[in-house]
């Protein structure tokens, strides 16, 4: 396998993570789930490749702008949706994904379902790992401040957490929001990697990758959604020599850890360097409880 | 002075009337009782005032300002806190984790303070961890610190539920059946515990329960309620001897509780 092979998978992987970092927020400590995060990450797409071609503005800033349209966009939907119980924001984003696809499709300045081609290709391995490491780092601080808490409250048990003065809607609201950032970017990254975008390419399918992803890695653990995006973009590429095999591959692998390990991977527990000390054999003993 | 006022309140679901014109007041320092057979509407009334049920007639006033239109986590910053019937903890959390999630209120710092760890995130962030260890040694929970919530024995998972409602600072604190399911070891550890609460955090305790000897050890005014309307209130020794209460409540009580 050639090198300019395995960072071929190396980019998407990290493309894959951005998007699976914002829905572990999401899905993974919020509790709540989203059939539709691939809506997102197209109108992130889309956005990004419009003002880095129209406006001729860097590439980071055309990024957190394609993060920023598809956040805003988030904030409407959770607007109408998050204060009704559970499933029916589940049902919305379903809706919404497959709608911003259809919209797409129909929309010819974008190039319509032919797709929209001559996007120039700025993205190289440098810079997805540059974006991912800030990503992780952001989630990380986020998920364990008072911010964080208050979002893996409203998961373990709404009720109690606003008994306790937590205002369940906003931070269902910031949670959302924040994901849909992630997906933004996400979808940003791939036009700009690809040099093409096409509106099938951000399909329920995707949308259920992502989500297969984090439940793969582990509820509520931000190490387990990078392991888990790894992991299963990378998969697939390997085993594209076994052509439709691959796909039973897929099912299988993530059908046996969901029996063996029905938490996921990493089951709501966190690598540290601590963590990482202790296991070689170096490090003090006390053991910490998941402490989030 | 009275914390809480409740005026005419009513609250139905549908053609049930659960809660009917029941009006009482629970003075500020005092740890009252509010009993009744099951389904008398004691648990409608906490989610009346915790602002989780919406009331259908009547007011419900807490330190003077009304509260019944508020959204429950507006009802719980002003410092009314609660303990579930049917226990609602964190339950994939620690013990410490569900504490600390509820020591919020002292903190203010932004979500770009804990990105960049500034000094406010770090200072802050101290005191909630510094009141949340205090907090579990204060109720005898901080030797199981690391255990998951829902692993704890009955008995302190109703603790620790205790403790997470203390973390928000309330003023009025609602105890819905804390004794159930305890035994009379535990039952009189809890009383002890909810005198402590009320002297050391100096707030009001109103608590529903079905053990008699908890309530009438420790209330100093108990309000009866029967098919949703309020029998009588009064001190514990006049609710013992009121033959009404004896003939509703009582009677068949001390036969299930035997
Ligand atoms: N959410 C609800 N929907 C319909 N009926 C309810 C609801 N909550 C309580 N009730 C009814 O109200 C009555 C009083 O219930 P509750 O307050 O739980 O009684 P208690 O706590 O005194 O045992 C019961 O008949 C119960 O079935
Ligand atoms: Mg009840």
């Amino acid at each position: 396998m050639d090198w300019f092979y395995a960072k071929g998978i190396l980019i998407l992987s990290g493309i894959n993570l951005m998007a699976v970092l914002g829905l572990s927020l999401l899905t993974g400590f919020t509790g709540l789930f989203s059939f539709g995060h691939a809506g997102f990450m197209a109108i992130g797409a889309y956005a990004a490749a419009f003002i880095g071609v129209n406006l001729g503005l860097p590439l980071i800033v055309s990024l957190l702008a394609g993060g920023l349209v598809a956040g805003i966009v988030s904030l409407f939907i959770g607007r109408f949706t998050l204060k009704l119980k559970g499933d029916y924001f589940c049902i919305a984003t379903l809706g919404f994904g497959e709608a911003i696809r259809l919209v797409l499709d129909n929309v010819q300045v974008f190039g319509g379902a032919r797709g929209w081609p001559g996007i120039p290709i700025r993205i190289d391995l440098w810079n997805v790992v540059l974006i991912n490491l800030a990503g992780i780092v952001f989630m990380i601080s986020l998920v364990n401040s008072r911010h964080g808490r208050n979002m893996i409250a409203i998961r373990e048990e709404e009720l109690a957490a606003k008994t306790i003065g937590i205002d369940t809607f906003r931070y269902k609201m910031i949670s959302l929001f924040t994901s849909a950032v992630y997906a933004g970017i996400a979808g940003g990254l791939v036009g700009y990697y690809t040099g093409f975008l096409q509106p099938k390419m951000f399909g329920m399918t995707k949308s259920t990758e992502l989500t297969i992803i984090v439940i793969f890695g582990g509820i509520g653990s931000v190490s387990g959604s990078v392991l888990g995006a790894l992991l299963l973009t990378a998969l697939p590429e390997l085993l594209r020599a076994f052509a439709l095999w691959r796909l039973v591959a897929y099912g299988v692998a993530v059908i046996f850890i969901m029996i063996s390990r029905p938490e996921g991977l990493m089951g709501g527990k966190e690598i540290t360097f601590r963590g990482i000390l202790r296991a070689v054999g170096f490090g003090h003993k006390h053991s910490k409880a998941r402490e989030v | 002075m009275d914390i809480l006022e409740i005026r005419d309140l009513t609250k139905t679901f549908g053609g049930l009337t659960a809660v009917e014109n029941v009006s009482f007041r629970v003075q500020e320092g005092s740890i009252s009782g509010l009993i009744g057979p099951n389904g008398a509407g004691k648990t409608t009334i906490f989610n009346l005032i915790t602002g989780i049920y919406k009331v259908t007639r009547g007011e419900i006033a807490f330190g003077g300002r009304i509260i019944h239109d508020l959204e429950p986590h507006t009802i719980a910053n002003m410092g009314i806190t609660r303990t579930f019937q049917n226990i609602r903890l964190f339950k994939r959390l620690s013990v410490y984790s569900n504490i600390l999630t509820a020591c919020h209120g002292n903190a203010s710092y932004s979500v770009a303070d804990s990105v960049l760890k500034s000094r406010r995130f770090r200072t802050e962030e101290k005191c909630l961890r510094e009141d949340a260890v205090s907090l579990m040694e204060i109720l005898g929970l901080a030797e199981w610190q690391n255990h998951i919530a829902h692993s704890l024995p009955y008995g302190l998972q109703r603790r620790l539920e205790i403790a997470r409602a203390l973390a928000v600072k309330p003023k009025l604190l609602l105890l819905d059946e804390p004794a159930a399911g305890m035994n009379a070891d535990e039952t009189q550890q809890l009383m002890h515990h909810i005198c402590r609460i009320r002297d050391e955090f100096s707030c009001t305790v109103f608590v529903i329960e079905h053990r008699m000897d908890l309530i009438m050890g420790i209330c100093e005014n108990i309000v009866v309620l029967n098919f949703g309307k309020k029998l009588t209130e009064g001190p514990p020794e006049e609710i013992q001897s009121n033959p009404q209460v004896i003939e509703a409540y009582l009677g068949k009580e001390a036969r299930i509780g035997a």
